[in-house]
């Protein structure tokens, strides 16, 4: 067994402990609860399930693939601008989309008021308006959120296309949109694939949303059966359901990669666009790229910010900077931690020669399907477990440990680095498999051991990606709330559990300042990354 | 750098210094609620209180902990979650004659492991505009026709809903609460969705003419600027008085059995049960105090007195899961 075989093995179990405890408990009998859901509403919720990803996958597709061909391959009014605009919405936590487009869009919200008052209507029966509060409005939201992970990826991966391919195909007669779909997609179907795993599971996690539109999910299931029926061992048993989604799509993800073993000569990027849009063309990418923002990102953001203007008083508080500080160190511990295990995962990854090699980063993956809660719960059941067994040892001395691991931050922050290493992998294994093996060759008969390949060759050709995942899993952090409410120490507030306090009681005006300041943190690693991009291109 | 990694780093595994004289209390009601009456017990006793504040999972988190538990209280906003610790055998009784002077025995665990803190009605508002008071109204005629598409509530699940449920479980058996359940959900104006705040605002609206929501929320938003409205457009009717009385929830409190201040933690509990922090419950946060004779926010006390369903809760809470099932029986939420 080699070194970094036994580096990745043991990343790979570590991060899948909490799952192994939460499959124990699964096995521990009590399936009358079980039987019982299944007989009456799981099935509902199964059928919720597969529609709300379904829809949430194709609407991101729909907003993303065009955002992210026009920013790589075509030069239109504002493109500088949209190429990082884009990905903004990112850092808007679903929740508070959805609470916001809630209030602007039902029946006393501004709109159908202003409808009203328009047509001259006077009740519900006198007009028809969409419902949001429906399995359709929770895939417009969460779609609205998640695309940004789609487009980064896929604008990404065209840039690192050779343009080559695509003039040869112009050359053959191929118009723009066929060589779209002929070439550009097929080759950057890897990519794509991985995104929209990532979007799924995301998708299968999301409880508070789902939640607020009243739309049963298998997430609600593992929710009821856990606090309503007492029935650990039934949510477990749930779990292990939605599981099997994400085994299903991983190795959806995997089977397409096998298909797509294109390494590139060279990682240049394109810079120069390949295609100038002028007149109408134009104006439609920019209109189309200004739609999206608008909805997505500055509509919900204005009215934020209105909220924060008119209850300033009450929702002001001296706090924050210590909560923004509290979230931040989070997030960095994680993004850095999880961006160095994946690092080393996916190296084993590609040198490793059984057939076992990526069997690690397949187990350290699958904290990402499982809803907060659940996942804090299951990260609880082995460090309790742990700080018992230190307590015993301990027992005859003068030091007691106490809860050492699972009363401190490193409990949340475990269950942060469990619940999206699945991101950093993602993001760092999709730019790997674009460097050419023949310069792990090069690099070998140049006499470099692995470690100085890794860090002299892989390292600098991967530092896009490195920085993409990095980026990806810091936001996440800033936004994450579930595992956070229920792990964190005493008196211990993170931006998002102190919003939480008050949507929890649906009163997000009180928490509009704490809901900006995440936004606003989560913009500066978005510009950062963006910023080093472009210095790194140019 | 060097610098920045080295506070992260110590902010990892050092838990924070606590001071001698100190109360570890899990939450389950929002911060904003208890922090006036936790801010009055420390300038008072000049004992410090720590909150972890989460909707969901805190029972499972003191299981887990087990006797190394920081925790020395569970505050809670239902009876069920009082019951449950207890069942886990997670609680130690209360000893206080204080306590038991001041809370009457029907809001007390008979062995002392839980105490009732706060009570709230379960009321059915009507519109003002298309219904009116309804006087003599019951939760059994919420299942009339004569409300068919005119029912709001929020989910059949929330802890409210589901205590309503078992109390007609309780007084009904199950077959009669199915039928109701299944005659009930055949009234409602939409599915189940948002909290007791936002059905008023659907009968406001116009969406229906009759919600189900927890007596404070009525207060709460006559005094909020924009909620105002919504609340000044309906009736706040308490059930069943002609019969056994409106169905009460409380929140509560229980001490951890392994609880490291165990003597401050009574203190708290103490201090939580008499005059200055039940009136504050009462000022604050509209509900009724358990405490009798504590004075009602003058709103509350508008809305006149009523009767209360005398059902023990710990024997409510015997229904709870047969009522949960009927609920998923009868697809209530879907």
């Amino acid at each position: 067994m080699s070194r970094w075989q036994v580096i990745a093995w043991s990343i790979g179990v570590c991060l899948s402990t909490p799952l192994a405890f939460l499959i124990f408990e699964s096995l521990q009998g009590d399936s009358e609860v079980f039987s019982h859901l299944w007989d009456t509403v799981l099935w509902d919720y199964i059928s919720n399930t597969v529609l709300l990803i379904l829809g949430v996958i194709t609407l991101s597709c729909i907003i993303a693939l065009p955002l992210g061909w026009l920013a790589a391959y075509c030069q239109f009014p504002g493109r500088r601008f949209f190429e990082w605009a884009m990905m903004l919405p990112l850092a808007m936590p679903t929740y508070i989309i959805a609470y916001i487009y809630t209030d602007l869009l039902d029946y006393a919200g501004p709109v159908q008021v202003a409808l009203r008052n328009w047509f001259g209507w006077h009740s519900p029966a006198d007009y028809w308006f969409f419902d949001i509060r429906t399995l359709a409005g929770a895939i417009v939201m969460i779609a609205l959120v998640l695309y940004p992970y789609l487009y980064l990826i896929f604008k990404t991966a065209l840039r690192e296309q050779s343009f080559k391919l695509v003039q040869a195909s112009q050359l053959m007669g191929l118009n723009p949109t066929q060589s779209f779909f002929k070439v550009s997609l097929p080759l950057a179907r890897g990519a794509v694939v991985a995104a929209l795993a990532l979007i799924s599971m995301e998708t299968m996690a999301d409880f508070a949303t789902v939640h607020y539109f009243a739309v049963s999910t298998l997430t609600t299931a593992v929710y009821d059966t856990w606090l309503g029926y007492y029935s650990l061992t039934a949510a477990a048993k749930i779990s292990g359901i939605m599981l099997l989604f994400l085994f299903v799509s991983l190795l959806l993800e995997r089977f397409s990669r096998k298909n797509n073993t294109v390494h590139e000569r060279q990682v240049s990027m394109n810079e120069q666009a390949l295609y100038r849009l002028s007149g109408k063309r134009a104006w439609l990418a920019t209109a189309y790229c200004t739609v999206i923002l608008l909805i997505a990102f500055v509509l919900p953001v204005t009215i934020l910010v209105g909220y924060a203007i008119d209850y300033f008083e009450q929702a002001w508080s001296s706090e924050f900077f210590v909560y923004a500080w509290q979230s931040l160190q989070i997030a960095i511990w994680v993004s850095v931690v999880a961006v160095l295990l994946s690092l080393l995962v996916v190296f084993y990854q590609r040198i490793g020669s059984n057939a076992s090699k990526s069997v690690p980063g397949r187990f350290a993956s699958t904290g990402y399907a499982l809803p907060g809660t659940v996942l804090a719960i299951a990260v609880l059941l082995p460090l309790t477990l742990l700080d018992n067994k230190l307590n015993q040892w301990f027992a005859n001395t003068d030091f007691e440990p106490g809860l050492l691991l699972s009363g401190s931050i490193f409990a949340m922050v475990f269950a942060y680095i469990v619940r999206f290493y699945a991101i950093a992998h993602g993001a760092v294994e999709s730019s790997y498999v674009r460097i050419s093996p023949s310069l792990d060759m090069a690099s070998q008969s140049m006499g470099k051991n692995l470690l100085q390949t890794l860090s002299l060759v892989h390292f600098p050709l991967l530092r896009r990606g490195i920085l993409t995942a990095a980026l990806l899993v810091f936001i996440e952090c800033m936004k994450e709330l579930p595992a956070a409410l229920l792990l964190r120490p005493f008196n211990y507030e993170t931006l998002a559990t102190h919003v939480f306090q008050y949507v929890s009681d649906e009163q997000l005006e009180l928490a509009s300042i704490s809901a900006l300041f995440i936004v606003l943190v989560g913009l500066v690693p978005l510009y950062i990354v963006n910023r080093s991009m472009e210095q790194h291109s140019s | 750098m060097k610098r920045l990694l080295a506070v992260l780093f110590t902010t990892l595994v050092c838990t924070p210094v606590m001071a001698d004289e100190e109360v570890n209390i899990y939450s389950f009601r929002q911060p904003f609620l208890i922090q006036p009456i936790l801010d009055k017990f420390t300038a008072q006793t000049g004992i410090k209180t720590n909150v972890v504040f989460a909707k969901k999972g805190l029972i499972e988190r003191v299981k887990r902990e087990g006797k190394h538990s920081r925790a020395d209280l569970v505050l809670t906003s239902n009876f069920s979650a009082l019951i449950q610790l207890e069942e886990l055998e997670l609680t130690q009784s209360i000893k206080s004659d204080l306590v038991t002077d001041n809370i009457p025995a029907a809001f007390r665990d008979p062995q002392g492991d839980w105490v009732a803190l706060t009570k709230r009605v379960r009321n059915v508002y009507s519109s003002k505009e298309r219904l009116g008071e309804l006087k003599g109204l019951t939760y059994e005629s919420l299942a009339d026709p004569k409300y068919r598409g005119k029912i709001c509530t929020r989910s059949g699940k929330h802890p409210y809903n589901l205590g309503l449920v078992a109390s007609m479980v309780a007084h009904h058996g199950e077959a009669y609460t199915k039928q109701w359940l299944l005659d009930v959900k055949a009234n409602l104006a939409r599915k189940p969705q948002g909290n007791d705040r936002a059905q008023v605002k659907a009968v406001k609206e116009g969406l229906c003419d009759l919600a189900l929501g927890n007596s404070y929320y009525f207060g709460k938003m006559l005094t909020d600027e924009k909620q105002k409205a919504w609340a000044e457009s309906v009736f706040i009717n308490f059930p069943n008085q002609e019969n056994r009385g409106s169905h009460l929830n409380v929140s509560g409190v229980v001490m951890t059995k392994y609880a490291k201040n165990s003597a401050n933690a009574l203190k708290l509990i103490e201090f939580m049960s008499a005059d200055e922090a039940q009136s504050m419950y009462a000022s604050v946060n509209m509900e009724y105090p358990v405490k009798p004779g504590v004075k009602l926010s003058p709103l509350v006390e508008s809305w006149g007195t009523f009767k209360e369903d005398a059902l023990a809760l710990s024997e409510i809470a015997k229904y709870r899961p047969v009522a949960l099932r009927l609920i998923d029986e009868v697809k209530f939420d879907l």
